[in-house]
């Protein structure tokens, strides 16, 4: 039986695609056969972000809908052995992810792949609501903005009453907090939520802390998860986070600028 | 109960059991000049608050003689200042006796619970539909997200955790809120102006008790970000600590 994560956020641009290209590459990589679903039917770009997009034949709705069998849709990542991509369709409109449609799909998928990944839309609309239906786990991708954890905390209130576990009465879609686009030199100057302050507020654990960094727009435009930049920041903080998803203990890393930036908010009296 | 129910006419009332919260006057000792002096200053402090309540004198750390105690002065003294005696609780048998004698009716010393004992026989007996049994309040031990309310239309609402920003509490009763309240709380939304409000850290965008209510900028000088319990009093939400409850 597959393990369902979803990767979702409310808001939109904070960093679900790069973070499901991210963490579906990293659990493939340690050897955990994953498919990673692109469920922003019109507005695909996972595909961009996985190098992949000159060879999507068939989509997720082509499936759904039965003019495409699976293994005609999935897409085999050149990099990362065990790694699929089931792309989203460009032309459609999200109302064709049908619910028992959706659940067909995630069926077949969860014989053969130990992780399915689904890459949520922005928005608390259908596209989103089926993407978080059948999870199992959930990583809400928050940057550290007031709008943007309002909005999370608005997920997770979906989450807790609208996900298939709530609604069947099981235990509950388990919560992870990913804070992305991180850079400590804004939070002592004030510009920015700090992690203690996000954690806080939202009340679930902390799955990692991806600080921002041009390395993550320089590999989303190049088609390269960030995660397979491995001398990076971002590359190393991703890894981490796949780590602690599988069970690992791993200390947060990334969360504090330089010991000069440290004093001056000692100074300030912050 | 009433020849009324058994023969089946019309009811011209109806008994119910009310718990409702009065102001009691602490007596220490009894000088009537000492007495009004002291009432006057505290009306000074609330003049709103005192126009025109109902009042129980409680004599239970009364150390002053009996034969001080004059509860014509007390009444009228008090009645000058609008206010009005109703009752008095506690005392020695010769203190009531004294009360009697100024027709006050008496009330039992200790708790509301022996009163509301008291009280029971008088409400069973009227047909079921009567006697209301207290609602079960709604205890909800997961954070309340934004987007979500929570509606107890009868009784309390306990919350285990946050009320978020965009969040909603609406409760007939009481709401308690064991971590921060940043979202809005409706209590008392029948309007029972009795209901009250407690939270661990007072962020709510709005509060509300029996349709009075006040909105987060108002909130922001008294007891912001700090426990606090928010009552209706004359009209007014009230806010204090929890710590000096």
């Amino acid at each position: 039986m597959a393990r369902i994560i979803v990767v979702t956020s409310g808001k939109g641009g904070v960093g679900k695609t790069t973070t499901s290209a991210s963490i579906s590459t990293g659990l493939a990589k340690r050897g955990h056969k994953t498919v990673v679903i692109d469920f922003d039917v019109g507005l695909r770009n996972l595909d961009l972000i996985m190098n992949c997009e000159r060879r999507v034949v068939y989509d997720f709705v082509n499936v759904i809908q039965g003019e495409a069998t699976l293994n005609q849709a999935l897409i085999r990542d050149k990099r990362v052995e065990d790694l699929y991509i089931l792309p989203a369709s460009q032309t459609r409109e999200k109302e064709a992810l049908t619910k028992d449609g959706v659940e067909r799909v995630i069926n077949e998928l969860s014989e053969t792949f130990e992780y399915i990944v689904c890459d949520s839309p922005a928005g608390i609309e259908h596209g989103a609501l089926m993407a978080l239906y059948y999870a199992d786990e959930a990583i809400v991708v928050t940057n550290p903005e007031v709008s943007s954890v309002r909005d999370s905390d608005r997920i997770l209130g979906i989450l807790q009453s609208k996900s298939r576990r709530a609604e069947m009465g099981q235990e509950p879609v388990k919560e992870h907090l990913l804070l992305t686009r991180y850079n400590p030199a804004r939070v002592q100057r004030g510009e920015m939520l700090s992690v203690a302050d996000v954690e806080e507020i939202l009340a679930i654990p902390l799955l990692g802390v991806i600080p921002e960094s041009q390395v993550v727009l320089n590999a989303s435009n190049r088609g390269v998860p960030v995660i397979l930049e491995e001398d990076s920041d971002a590359g190393q903080a991703y890894d981490d986070a796949v780590a602690r998803l599988l069970g690992e203990e791993r200390e947060h890393r990334f969360m504090t600028a330089q010991k000069k930036g440290f004093f001056s908010r000692m100074f300030k009296g912050g | 109960m009433t020849e009324t129910a058994s023969t089946g006419t019309r009811h011209s009332f109806q008994l119910k059991s009310a718990s409702l919260s009065l102001t009691t006057l602490e007596l220490y000792y009894f000088d009537s000049h000492d007495f009004e002096a002291t009432l006057r200053e505290k009306i000074s402090q609330a003049p709103g608050f005192f126009k025109d309540i109902p009042l129980i004198i409680s004599l239970e750390k009364y150390e002053g003689l009996d034969s001080e105690l004059d509860f014509f002065k007390i009444i009228g003294t008090c009645r000058r200042h609008h206010i009005h005696v109703m009752g008095v609780r506690g005392g020695n048998d010769d203190q009531r006796r004294l009360a009697r004698g100024a027709s006050l009716p008496l009330l039992p010393a200790s708790s509301h619970r022996e009163r509301a004992a008291e009280a029971e026989p008088i409400r069973a007996e009227p047909e079921a539909e009567t006697a209301p049994s207290p609602a079960p309040a709604r205890v909800i031990s997961q954070p309340v997200r934004s987007g979500q309310q929570v509606h107890a239309p009868e009784g309390d609402v306990v919350v285990l955790g946050p009320v978020q920003a965009g969040a909603e509490i609406l409760a007939g009763g009481n709401i308690h809120v064991y971590g921060p309240l940043r979202g809005r709380a409706l209590a008392g939304i029948h309007g029972n102006e009795d209901a009250r409000i407690f939270c661990q850290s007072l962020e709510a965008e709005l509060v509300s008790i029996a349709g009075h209510y006040k909105i987060s900028e108002d909130l922001q000088d008294n007891g912001w970000k700090s426990a606090v319990h928010i009552q209706l009093k004359d009209d007014l939400l009230v806010v204090s600590p929890l710590d000096k409850a």
